[in-house]
């Protein structure tokens, strides 16, 4: 403490103005977001006549509870559940092929190593969208529209978290994998007792990441779930919008979008001393 | 507690020739360095004994049965490597407990094996700590009871004192020493440290480009170096090293003349060989005195503390026993009554 006033009294000006910076940023960002936040705690006229409240009102239960339990098209607590169920599904099953695969290709001499090496990176030339539409046409033939496998499998596998593990794991020393070797550990109890635990702040960052890439989804889940009881949030926000000269129900789709803020910011705070670490710093 | 033997050990990774036949017996208990310069083999050859390198042909047997094609963990083997190689993540305990466990021992049996092992390596107040929370010294202590509480019957060991300060590794060596005379396991022992290997081995193995120039007792090696290589590569200062003509030898084949420090005394008379003083070391005990002879080659004259020091720039003469010169051939082998 003593020594941050310190820095306060060296520093003066230029920390005060540093700070006011940042607090600036920071309301610039944090505006639409309390605008958002308003907006889900009025009524419907109060927000379409001008100007908008900038202060909260006194609908707020009124809207979540409609938003939760009846929404729109679904209501958004089963939405919810979609989405979690689609990022769990993706961020862990990520995390697990990806730790295989990178463990494969650091520790084992197969026939073909290089090839798949080589077929793994040139995936993160094709992202979803680029592929959009041959894997409608397999996830169609497969019967998977409408499914949480059909949200899962096609984003599961991931050329960047291979990457990282891979990386991660050139830096373990040979020699650990030697002493497991004389220990007696065959290579998959090797990979459990020392790779995993040694990785895990690695893979508590990537959870996080990865979590929030499988939240956010938004073209995939809009072109393949019809039915409403498997939308996702993000994409559900976007049903919401009235078609035609229906009226839209603006406090009920406010309320929506403060609610799908709230598991990633869970997530990353939950996480946040892990993931920080693990950004930071490979554990030594 | 087993023998070890290798008969005629080569490795190549792919066309490279690494190790180029090697031969030795071990007996049971015995205490044997591998010694040489950097990238000499010597841990590639100490990793064939392990099991973590295969063989490219010969054999190598522990305990009588050839294990050529057993994994580490079949051989009973325990290594302990040179930059510790402990589990990060696990507990000391753990880390020396870890093949146990795998290896199904009963619960209570690790716990006193373990136990055991950390008091004779005086780790008990550390067993809750993991790795990064220990200095040096410790480290390399748990490393060492990782490999006692196997009990196997060969201990490995890779320049396993390398990466301690000078002082640490002196006391560590004089444990190790006492570890193994107490236990009574065979041992193999690397380091490229040739006063490690002269105060550890009970027999060493001084290796040269793959080849065992020569197998033997420290002293004996010391005393009758087998090539112009051991001869330099053991002892410190290094033998010095005359051109067997301007040393007034006549033998037939002799190219050149090896003769230690210790067994050089300073004259006046310049003769057989004379040299210019460079400079002298007063180290105390003893004082080293270095002379430039006139085929420009430097000579190391090892004198005790009380004898007159010559002054800088003089010239000096160079005398010695005939019966401590050692004369080599063309190819660096012993010419002279070779003993061994
Ligand atoms: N896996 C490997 N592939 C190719 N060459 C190797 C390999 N391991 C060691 N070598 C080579 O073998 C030689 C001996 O290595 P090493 O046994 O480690 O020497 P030392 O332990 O005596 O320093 C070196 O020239 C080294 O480059
Ligand atoms: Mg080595």
């Amino acid at each position: 403490m003593a020594d941050r006033t310190g820095m306060v009294e060296k520093r003066g000006a230029g920390l005060w103005l540093t700070h006011l910076g940042l607090i600036i940023g920071l309301l610039f960002i944090f505006f639409p977001i309390w605008l958002a936040f308003v907006a889900s705690t009025v009524s419907q006229p109060e927000i379409v006549q001008p100007p908008m409240p900038l202060l909260p009102g006194d609908q707020f239960f009124e809207n979540y509870r409609k938003a939760l339990v009846s929404g729109i098209n679904a209501p958004v607590a089963w939405m919810m559940l979609n989405s979690l169920f689609m990022a769990l599904g993706i961020a862990i099953g990520k995390i697990i092929i990806s730790l295989l695969s990178a463990f494969a290709i650091v520790y084992f001499r197969f026939p073909g190593r290089k090839t798949f090496f080589w077929l793994i990176f040139l995936t993160l030339m094709l992202p979803v969208e680029v592929r959009i539409v041959p894997t409608y046409e397999v996830v169609a033939n497969f019967g998977m529209l409408n499914s949480y496998s059909g949200l899962i499998f096609p984003l599961i596998a991931s050329a960047t978290a291979t990457f990282l593990f891979r990386q991660f794991f050139m830096t373990v020393p040979d020699e650990l994998a030697e002493a497991a070797r004389v220990d007696g550990a065959r290579p998959m109890r090797f990979f459990w007792d020392i790779l995993l635990p040694m990785s895990r702040t690695n893979i508590a960052a990537l959870f996080v990441i990865l979590f929030i890439y499988g939240w956010n989804q938004y073209l995939w889940p809009l072109l393949i779930t019809t039915d409403p009881s498997m939308n996702t949030i993000v994409m559900g926000i976007k049903q919401m919008f009235p078609s035609g000269d229906d009226i839209a129900d603006w406090p009920v789709i406010m309320a929506t979008s403060i609610l799908a803020m709230i598991p990633p910011v869970i997530v990353v705070v939950g996480m946040q001393r892990l993931f920080i670490r693990g950004l930071v710093d490979s554990e030594k | 507690m087993a023998t070890v033997s290798l008969e005629a050990i080569r490795k190549s990774f792919g066309s490279t020739d690494v190790i180029h036949g090697v031969d030795i017996d071990i007996e049971d208990g015995e205490f044997i360095v591998i010694v040489g310069p950097s990238g000499c083999g010597k841990s590639t050859l100490l990793r064939m004994v392990a099991g973590l390198e295969t063989v490219t042909s010969g054999e190598v047997c522990i305990g009588g049965n050839r294990v050529n094609d057993l994994e580490p963990m079949d051989r009973d083997i325990a290594m302990v490597f040179q930059n510790y190689a402990l589990y990060p993540h696990m507990t000391v305990f753990d880390n020396m407990a870890y093949g146990l466990k795998i290896a199904g021992t009963a619960k209570d049996e690790i716990v006193e094996r373990v136990d055991s092992a950390a008091r004779l390596l005086q780790l008990e107040d550390y067993l809750k700590r993991r790795p990064r929370e220990l200095s040096g010294g410790q480290r390399q202590r748990v490393a060492m009871g990782r490999a006692i509480v196997r009990k196997p019957s060969v201990f490995l060991f890779d320049e396993p004192l390398s990466n301690l300060d000078a002082k640490l590794r002196v006391q560590m060596r004089l444990e190790i020493k006492q570890l193994q005379r107490r236990l009574g396991v065979t041992s193999l022992y690397v380091t490229h440290d040739q006063v490690e290997a002269m105060t550890l081995a009970d027999r060493m193995i001084v290796m040269n480009g793959g080849i065992a120039d020569q197998i033997g007792a420290p002293l004996e090696v010391y005393a009758n170096p087998a090539t112009e290589f051991v001869a330099g590569f053991i002892g410190s200062p290094p033998t010095n090293f005359l051109k067997a003509q301007s040393a007034e030898v006549t033998i037939p084949g002799a190219v050149t003349l090896g003769i230690r420090p210790e067994h050089l005394l300073l004259t006046s008379e310049p003769s057989p060989v004379a040299g210019t003083v460079l400079y002298s070391e007063a180290l105390g005990a003893e004082t080293l005195v270095h002379l430039r002879l006139p085929d420009a080659s430097l000579v190391t004259v090892r004198q005790g503390a009380t004898e007159p020091l010559p002054a800088e720039g003089t010239s000096a003469g160079l005398t010695w026993d005939a019966s401590e010169q050692m004369l080599f051939d063309a190819e660096g082998r012993r010419c002279d009554q070779p003993a061994a």
